[in-house]
């Protein structure tokens, strides 16, 4: 029977019809709640494909069997899940029309930071005129990339327009059933980006989320998924120092990163999240699942830091699948005033001669809460494993808390495991001898505190170690009084 | 340029110096002698501004400014410099860092702007040399694994490298062997001048060989129990403290 263009629209309608959604799915905002319409109204707002929708709709039904998990050393009322829209179109109209509206202690932030006026303007909110700087860095930038064949768009885009990877990788690292989170992600996740590298490749740039700016704001369940071809390389930045005042409370991302055989990934991050204010009300709560999978030879790197959010719950992860692969983990999270982090990395070992280095500094001041959590497993066909872990605390007065959960899991005998942990206090007398060196307490601390984390600073892309060291000086700032 | 005035001063509730009268002029080097637990350590903690300590009466005055409300970090900006007995460790952050910060700081204090890098760099090694210190040390973390010499030099290569009005140098010699002693000890002569001063306290008369100060005071028990010229550090080293404590118990 032969399908005619009007039968086929109106199947379309009907459809539609039976998905119960007319005026709502022309609105901004969706209505507050979950079930499975709002699951399929996210997906056919943005266009998907079908297999896309039933991607989505798997998840939601795994996720709605799922219970939140509690092992986590973090405290917070959890969020009503019922009581959260979970989708917005990207807001187009500027917040502001001028800087002079902007909260001043958030402008001076930004210049304390470096940040320049136009990026202020944007990143602010406040309408910025075409002729700005990175318009034209962006499409030169796209141009180079091109050349090269990789692929550097946001992930709806992907799905759009290359839709075999995207089905190929996604959900290959991270299942849709993972954990709670990541299946709520996969379910309703809002927008991110997606890389790919061609084989051989080696990305001539240190790629950014920032030039994406086609895709200012991603809200608040992004979906990243990163592939490197066999022996290509990437070195990829998410996330700002600038202060990001989401309005949004409950932020769920997933980062899946593939490094085929010989391939190299680099994954550094900055967030810098709303961490609430100085009694402790309101901020960001962060639950994201990240995790690379290693084939033969294959490395992948995280490097965080971490200073914002009001609850950090977050494991980037490698899973040394390949022979002769390597996973790093080198992380910096502060936390202050009242924020609670638990956060640390899971090492996979299970092809033989794997590595895998963790480098974990925690920085407690206020009355915050910093939990390391780490898993190190070695399989039992991982011949000649070795893992090599530093967990360092430092603390700040006498009200916070450090705490480290190290889980060692070896099933093979030739495997070799080390682990370091120290906990050092900022004393008096360090700063004193600052002091009277003519650095004021503030500067001192600072100091102290870039040393401690000099380790992991210096794995970062040169320009963001100096982002991210001026950050850590904000974070800190009125913590010792 | 510092005057001490009948300085009472302790840590809670302890009083340790009792009433110290001591004046200092540009071009001098006075030397504080005594046995431990005199208050030699306290005075320099003091002077330098250490908040656990408590003035109770009298007063430090600094170019004739009185110090009662000024922070140790703006003392150092006036050009108050301690040596430490004990210097602290700060991992991760190396000598140059360190230098450099301390540095910059004092001149922004001044209104200055950052100094530029090859002036820096040009300072550093100029001081390096003066105190014989071997280029990789400066990329080392501040005391870190340093060795008590190594330390020393490293307090003096700072001393250098601020140009202080007043250095005081807290038992500089202690953890010293006679070549690193010799080398600290030149490095501070070299920079001994008709307009800065120098504050020496020590246990032994050894330093003051090398280092030759123009006053010796004798502290016991929080107190200035007598001064004189260098050739008193003499006596007190051939009849010992407790001709000192014998003669002020009279």
């Amino acid at each position: 029977m032969a399908y005619t263009e009007e039968e086929l629209k109106k199947e379309l309608e009907t459809k539609e019809y039976e998905y119960g959604f007319y005026t709502d799915i022309e609105s901004d905002t969706f209505p507050k709640g979950l079930n499975e319409e709002i699951v399929i109204a996210i997906s056919k707002k943005k266009e998907e494909p079908e297999w896309m929708t039933s991607w989505r709709l798997e998840a939601f039904r795994a996720w709605k069997e799922m219970i939140e998990p509690e092992w986590a050393n973090i405290h917070y009322k959890k969020p009503d899940f019922q009581d959260i829209s979970y989708y917005s179109a990207p807001n187009k109209k500027p917040k502001y029309d001028s800087l002079d509206e902007v909260d001043p202690e958030l402008l001076d932030t930004f210049k304390r930071l470096g940040i320049s006026l136009d990026e202020q303007k944007k990143l602010a909110g406040v309408a910025v005129d075409i002729v700005m700087d990175s318009v034209s860095v962006a499409t030169t930038f796209k141009k180079t990339l091109a050349e090269k064949g990789i692929i550097f768009c946001s992930i709806s885009e992907a799905i759009k327009e290359h839709p075999e990877l995207v089905k190929k990788h996604l959900g290959t690292v991270v299942p849709q059933k993972d954990n709670f989170y990541a299946a709520l992600n996969s379910a309703v996740f809002s927008d991110g980006s997606f890389c790919y590298i061609p084989k051989g490749v080696r990305c001539p740039m240190e790629l950014s989320t920032y030039f994406r700016i086609n895709q200012a704001g991603t809200g608040q369940f992004e979906r990243t998924l990163v592939v490197a071809d066999e022996g290509s390389y990437v070195s990829y930045l998410e996330g700002c120092t600038a202060p990001s005042r989401d309005e949004n409370q409950l932020h769920a991302a997933v980062v899946e990163l593939i490094a085929l055989d010989n391939a190299e990934i680099k994954y550094s991050t900055v967030q810098n999240w709303f961490p609430g204010d100085k009694e402790g009300k309101g901020g960001v709560y962060n639950f994201v699942t990240k995790r690379g999978l290693c084939e033969k030879n294959a490395k992948i790197s995280w490097t965080q830091v971490e200073t914002g959010s009001a609850i950090t719950w977050k494991y980037p992860s490698c899973v040394l699948k390949g022979d002769n692969s390597i996973g790093e983990f080198y992380s910096i999270a502060v936390t202050n005033n009242f924020q609670q982090a638990d956060t640390g990395t899971k090492m996979v070992h299970l092809g033989k001669n794997t590595k895998s280095t963790i480098i974990s500094k925690g920085i407690s001041a206020g009355k915050s809460q910093n939990s390391y959590r780490g898993l190190v497993q070695v399989n039992s066909r991982a011949k000649n494993a070795r893992n090599f872990s530093q967990c360092d605390s430092l603390l700040m007065g006498n009200d916070c808390g450090a705490h480290t959960f190290p889980y060692i899991e070896v099933k093979n005998k030739t495997a070799q495991i080390e682990h370091e942990a120290t906990t050092s206090k900022i004393g008096e007398d360090q700063i004193f001898y600052c002091n009277q060196r003519g650095i004021e307490t503030e500067k001192a601390i600072a100091l102290i505190v870039n040393g401690f984390s000099k380790e992991v600073l210096n794995k970062l892309p040169m320009e963001f170690a100096v982002e991210a060291q001026k950050l850590l000086e904000i974070s800190l700032e009125g913590s010792v009084g | 340029m510092l005057k001490v005035n009948n300085l009472h001063a302790g840590v809670e509730g302890n009083e340790i110096l009792n009433g110290i009268n001591l004046e200092i002029n540009p071009g001098e080097v006075h030397a504080i002698m005594g046995p431990n637990g005199s208050g030699k350590s306290t005075l320099a903690s003091v002077i330098a501004g250490k908040e656990e300590f408590e003035i109770t009466e009298g007063g430090i005055e600094f170019d004739g400014e009185d110090l009662e409300e000024t922070s140790p970090e703006e003392r150092a900006h006036k050009g108050i410099f301690l040596s430490f007995q004990y210097p602290v460790e700060i991992p991760g952050v190396s000598v140059t860092n360190f230098m450099k910060t301390a540095i910059n700081e004092s001149r922004k204090a001044r209104g200055l702007e950052d100094m530029p890098a090859n002036q820096m760099l040009k300072l550093i090694r100029e001081k390096s040399e003066l105190l014989e210190i071997d280029r990789k040390f400066l990329s080392r973390s501040l005391n870190e694994g340093f060795s008590g010499g190594e330390k020393k030099r490293n307090e003096i290569f700072q001393m250098a490298m601020l140009e202080p009005k007043l250095a005081i140098l807290d038992e500089t010699d202690s953890g010293l062997d006679i070549d690193a002693l010799r080398i600290v000890a030149n490095g501070v002569n070299k920079l001994r001048s008709k307009d800065n001063a120098i504050l020496v306290i020590t246990h032994y008369q050894r330093l003051l060989e090398y280092i030759v100060p123009d006053f010796v005071h004798v502290l016991h028990e929080g107190k200035i129990v007598k001064s004189g010229t260098k050739e008193l550090a003499l006596e007190l080293e051939e009849k010992g403290y407790d001709w000192i404590k014998n003669e002020s118990v009279v």
